[in-house]
């Protein structure tokens, strides 16, 4: 009896060691270093300074707002460009429904910051997209996209869009045809159907897509680094330079989790406005 | 004061009797083709129905059979290749399904996961911007229909299969359609359940007297609920009528083998003797048919069936005002209430018989003996196969 008892912690032991090697001690040593004073000369000394933190905001706030704000206007156009792909798919994808999926994830086969840099070709001055443009005069002759927010946004969209896609496109897939049918039969038009059965139905998977673009988006310094120039910097781009340029580590640990504890605080009230108990519920 | 209530309205004229007279649902010609690969496949080929308002008419066959097409094609989920389909006399061929004044219960249920069960129910309701009013009050009165007032405020995925069955009819009913149609609103639940929501399906078509339409693969629910059935195979129409006559008289060989459990026989006809025909069945045995087809002749070969409870098993010669057939036991099965004989009757034909055990339980034979078998002449007919 007391073996058995002991069973299922035994078998769980692994995964316990695996989140405390790999998640509590490295952010609990985030954490102290967020807390500690000095440079990397002298080395940092345990001084519980909670000013890194007023630091950290007082002068990055911008960088924070810029990267929520980017992050926002990139998932909601992940949901505009993803709801109706994931719905052509589930819905008029017949039988080739897993080639369409592979397609959208073909592209990331290639790498993440390749991917980005090509994006500079397609966006550049006189490139494919705004050399035909200015050549016929639709687009002014000083018109840049490059190094622009507009830049960064569609880049951090692009690179996440598949996150936005796949989620929807999984509860799409599951729905019961016969659900639909139910509410024409019950005179919804087209409309009507999909504004009260299909949207509605489908909203966990919007919600579970908005975290996996929402999330990385914000905290994405490749995209821009590599499209937004010098004005457009995000936080991510910050605690890159605070870590492994200017090597202040407390800075860079206090912005860390700032980001962090927005981004929580941002998701929990968005479950709560969405009523988490009806996403799963719908789910279950 | 007096007068006035007296005095005839003009705007009432009896318009709803002509409608009374016509079918709810008249289906002309119907087809349904289906492109599978590069061959057509005719699902529904040729069916015409006229079901009357306030039957309980169900469409009966095996699986494939276009029962469910039929269905479709009425509720407007699909439209006819060739064809049109009628409610109450108006031609609705190309109606998209919301325009049409029918709705259907789904096999699945097909109920809203993200509204309450209230909401589901008014959902048709409000479509049609019904007042706020009057929808509370025909959903709590639907509710209570099917017995689930106290759950009006529940998510449909909290009750239980036949509590969520319940709520798809009340989501149905309560737009009070010119016909209703349940597409094996019973498949998913298990028999217990099965059988006490047929009765209920009954009462509750008594009471709100709407024209029912059951699509089913089940005879038992059919004969037990329907008013008329049609029973369909390969997308036709083999046999149309009341659950007696389809069961005492399968007009077609797939009919009597779909429909309970049936003997068939081969046999020659042999001529007239008195009032009916013998038939010459098995090793030269004598079958009575009380009637033939008009097509069926002297000389002809024919399929008999015969109900195997409408057999006599027998260990005594029987009188030969009936059919009497001898044969050989090969296997008894005890059931309870019957015994079930497999009888050898000769050129390689066997036949089942069912006897009711009423006095005891001892076997009128053992495997191995011989017996008799006989039954009356109006209880087997010939079968155009």
């Amino acid at each position: 009896m007391r073996n058995r008892k002991i069973t299922p912690y035994a078998l769980v032991l692994p995964a316990w060691a695996w989140l405390a090697l790999f998640f509590v001690v490295p952010i609990g040593g985030m954490l102290s270093l967020s807390l500690t004073t000095g440079n990397v000369i002298t080395g940092f000394e345990q001084s519980f300074a909670v000013g890194n933190y007023v630091d950290a905001v007082s002068t990055y706030w911008e960088q924070i707002l810029r990267s929520l704000f980017y992050g926002a206007c990139a998932t909601v156009l992940c949901i505009a460009i993803g709801y109706p792909v994931a719905y052509w798919i589930a819905f008029k994808g017949g039988p080739y429904k897993s080639t369409y999926l592979l397609l959208i994830l073909l592209p990331f086969f290639v790498s993440f910051v390749l991917r980005t840099i090509s994006w500079r070709f397609l966006l550049s001055d006189n490139g494919v997209v705004l050399g035909p443009l200015k050549s016929v005069g639709l687009v002014p002759e000083g018109f840049a996209l490059l190094n622009s927010a507009p830049a960064v946004i569609l880049g951090l969209a692009y690179n996440f869009l598949p996150f936005m896609i796949l989620p929807i496109y999984a509860v799409l897939e599951r729905m019961d045809p016969r659900m639909v049918e139910a509410a024409h039969d019950l005179y919804a038009g087209r409309f009507q159907a999909f504004v009260r059965v299909i949207l509605p139905v489908s909203l966990p998977g919007v919600f579970a897509g908005v975290l996996m673009t929402f999330i990385p988006t914000s905290s994405d310094y490749v995209n821009a680094s590599v499209l937004g120039g010098t004005h457009n910097t995000m936080i991510g781009n910050v605690i890159q330079t605070q870590y492994l340029i200017n090597n202040n580590y407390p800075i860079a640990s206090s912005i860390t989790f700032v980001l962090m504890g927005l981004l929580l605080i941002g998701i929990f009230s968005y479950a709560r406005a969405l009523g988490t108990e009806r996403v799963m519920e719908v789910h279950a | 004061m007096a007068t006035s209530t007296t005095s005839p309205t003009p705007e009432a004229p009896p318009a709803t009797e002509p409608a009374a007279n016509r079918p709810a649902i008249t289906l002309n010609g119907v087809v349904k083709a289906f492109r599978s690969g590069s061959e057509t496949v005719r699902a529904v080929d040729g069916v015409d129905l006229a079901i009357e308002a306030g039957e309980f008419f169900s469409l009966l066959g095996p699986s494939g059979c276009g029962k469910t097409t039929t269905m479709r094609m009425i509720a407007g989920f699909e439209e006819p290749t060739e064809g049109t389909v009628l409610l109450e006399g108006k031609d609705v061929t190309g109606v998209a399904a919301n325009h049409r004044d029918v709705n259907m219960v789904f096999q699945s249920y097909a109920l809203f996961p993200h509204m309450s069960v209230a909401d589901n129910v008014a959902f048709g309701l409000r479509r049609r911007r019904v007042p706020k009013d009057q929808i509370r009050t025909r959903v709590a009165e639907m509710l209570d229909l099917v017995e689930l007032g106290h759950r009006a405020k529940h998510r449909p995925t909290q009750l239980s299969g036949g509590q969520q069955q319940r709520v798809a009819l009340a989501r149905a009913l309560v737009n009070q359609p010119s016909a209703l149609l349940l597409d094996e609103p019973l498949g998913a639940l298990d028999l217990k359940l099965r059988q006490s929501m047929q009765v209920e399906l009954k009462r509750i078509q008594r009471e709100v007297g709407i024209t029912f339409v059951y699509v089913t693969h089940d005879q038992g629910e059919a004969l037990t609920m329907s008013d008329r059935i049609a029973v369909m195979n390969e997308g036709r129409v083999e046999q149309l009528g009341t659950p007696a006559e389809i069961y005492e008289r399968p007009a077609t060989r797939f009919v009597a083998d779909f429909i309970g459990t049936s003997n068939l026989v081969r046999g020659v006809v042999k001529g007239r003797a008195g009032d009916h025909w013998k038939v010459e069945v098995a090793d030269g045995a004598t079958a009575l048919v009380a009637e033939l087809p008009d097509t069926v002749t002297t000389g002809a070969h024919i399929h008999l069936t015969v109900r195997p409870e409408k057999m006599r098993i027998g260990t005594d010669a029987p009188g030969t005002d009936v059919s009497r057939v001898p044969g050989t036991v090969t296997e008894t099965v005890y059931m309870g209430s019957s015994t079930h004989y497999q009888v050898d009757i000769g050129g390689g034909e066997e036949v089942t018989v069912y006897q009711q055990n009423a006095s005891g339980s001892t076997l009128v034979a053992q495997r191995g003996e011989s017996v008799w078998l006989s039954w009356r002449p109006e209880h087997s007919y010939a079968l155009s196969s």
